[in-house]
């Protein structure tokens, strides 16, 4: 036998069980997050149209530059408000 | 295990002192324990886990152990320190009155980090056992831990080896790495660092790209998880590239160095392994580039137009600098023997970083060989001239850059009001020295999303 040592961040990948999808979006409020790439709004405004259309309410948000994670406080807000989350990496 | 109170010794049959006082130990009675030959006497340390735990360095050794504890300890044969430390005198007669003693077998350098490993050794990783049929370089493999290379298997006793090269504690956190945000200690850098192939003198440059590579203002998530082709490349200054054999030299952007190649793939390691970056899960890359795999040189200083790199920026001695780089353009100028022509030389390739009508947006490091250099040394340029020499040659009418001209889409927006814009914003170019003593080439380094809404260059100490 022999032993080596993990040479990885020993994070087990923590087993969370995904929520239920939703039956429909109707009366649901979805958040659209823009990553700010290069037309990625196009995509999301033609998106807000359809889903508004079946029903749900929409809300947009926008991280401040694509290169980095999205902040802490914008990761709460869209957790907080929205049921459903649409992120575009549209280029 | 609890010793016996009393007289202890460990010995070792291939010592002569030892031998010479065995009449002596056997008349006193002591519990001795032997570690090369279990049939001289009762005990047998031929495991050397109680030499190992006793720190004995010297054999003979004798102990006195009152309550399971040590109270007193000689070393080698002294006849007056045994009867003091026995309370027996006249012990001996016959022999010389002073004899040294041997290394003990569990201090002998070829033992030491595998008795380490397996009595003590403190190190805080998860075990991995392997099947005894498993092969240890398939074994990597089919954990994920390669970057598609075979690695050199981490096995603790390696690991202590290379934690010999820091004083630094293996609990100590160096960084949290992106993607995960996983606190990275000493001992984990370590790990990968054997799995890179690095030696023990490599370590603390590792640690100290870590550190820089980890900084926020390098921003090594986006980095990473960018489509675009760059990583992290190391730039090493200060005496200890010479001590650890980097090279500065002939090929240094190229193969063949194990410093060089080591330590750019131990930081690459690092961010796959700890920080959980990996190809096609969070790295997105188009088509990446091989600097990918490793990407560290050393600046080579002698003879250099510049100042050091890292010392420029504020941090001299030893010290790295991380920039997001994308691969090597050739600069070729075999004609310019002036610092101006050869200025424009440079600012015109420098200007195709990323596409000739894109600004403000990538950095660029510069490396400037020795031929070239050499123009700029006899002009009396530094650092600073050149660059600011550069900046005034890349300050581009905004004509040039809008998108459509040239027929071409892109470039920058129209209507920034302004009528010329410059190429990198300020600090954004860098330049080291490097390379072989024939060849009038240079080479451009892009770098990507520039500047706070993106990556900017970072210099750490190295510290042993």
């Amino acid at each position: 036998m022999r032993t080596v040592l993990d040479p990885t961040g020993e994070r087990a990948p923590a087993s969370r069980q995904l929520r239920p999808r939703p039956d429909g979006l109707a009366g649901r409020t979805v958040g659209l997050l823009d990553i700010s790439k290069a037309r990625g709004d196009v995509v999301l405004d033609r998106l807000a149209e359809l889903l508004e259309r079946e029903g749900a309410r929409v809300l947009r948000f926008r991280k401040p530059t694509f290169a980095r994670p999205a902040p802490v406080d914008l990761r709460q807000e869209i957790a907080e408000r929205c049921e459903v989350v649409i992120e575009a990496l549209a280029d | 295990m609890q010793l016996p109170d009393g007289l202890v010794a460990v010995v070792k049959r291939d010592c002569p002192t030892c031998v010479l006082v065995e009449p002596v130990l056997r008349g006193l009675g002591a519990a001795v324990w032997c570690q090369d030959d279990p049939g001289w006497f009762a005990g047998d340390d031929t495991s050397l886990e109680l030499s190992w735990r006793l720190r004995v360095e010297t054999v003979p050794t004798l102990l006195r152990v009152e309550g399971g504890a040590e109270t007193a300890r000689v070393v080698g044969w002294s006849r007056p320190q045994w009867e003091e430390l026995s309370g027996v005198s006249g012990l001996g007669a016959g022999l010389p009155e002073h004899r040294p003693g041997c290394g003990s077998l569990s201090v002998d350098p070829d033992r030491v980090d595998a008795l380490e490993a397996r009595f003590g050794d403190g190190l805080a990783s998860r075990r991995v056992e392997l099947a005894d049929r498993e092969d240890e370089h398939e074994a990597a493999f089919a954990r994920g831990w390669t970057d598609g290379l075979p690695v050199v298997p981490p096995t603790p006793e390696r690991v202590l080896a290379m934690l010999r090269g820091t004083s630094r504690d293996p609990g100590e956190v160096v960084a949290v790495v992106p993607p995960d945000l996983v606190p990275c200690t000493v001992e984990k850098v370590a790990v990968n660092a054997v799995l890179a192939g690095c030696r023990p003198e490599h370590l603390p440059v590792v640690l100290a790209a870590v550190e820089a590579a980890c900084a926020d203002e390098f921003a090594l998530h986006g980095l990473l998880a960018t489509t675009y082709f760059s990583g992290p490349v190391v730039v090493v200054n200060g005496r200890i590239t010479r001590r650890i054999g980097m090279n500065s030299g002939v090929n240094a952007l190229g193969q063949g160095n194990r410093a060089n190649a080591t330590i750019g793939r131990a930081l690459q390691l690092v961010v796959r392994n700890v920080g959980g970056g990996r190809p096609g899960e969070v790295d997105r890359a188009t088509l990446g580039n091989p600097g990918k795999y490793t990407f560290c040189f050393a600046e080579r200083e002698e003879g250099s137009p510049f100042a050091p790199l890292a010392a420029d920026r504020g941090v001299p001695g030893d010290a790295v600098t991380v920039f997001a780089g994308a691969g090597v353009q050739p600069v070729v100028d075999q004609l310019s023997r002036d610092p101006g022509s050869l200025a424009r030389t440079f600012a015109a390739c420098l200007r195709s970083v990323a596409h000739p009508k894109l600004v403000l947006a990538f950095d660029a490091l510069l490396v400037v060989s020795p031929e070239h250099g050499r123009v700029f040394r006899g002009a009396g340029w530094d650092r600073a001239r050149l660059v600011a020499e550069l900046e005034q040659l890349l300050t581009l009418p905004v004509g040039e850059l809008v998108r459509g001209a040239g027929g071409m889409a892109e470039g920058m927006p129209a209507g920034s009001g302004a009528d010329e814009l410059p190429k990198f914003r300020p600090g954004g170019l860098l330049v080291a020295h490097a390379g072989g003593d024939a060849g009038l080439f240079s080479a451009v380094i892009g770098g990507w999303v520039s500047g706070t809404s993106g990556s900017a260059p970072v210099t750490r100490e190295v510290r042993t």
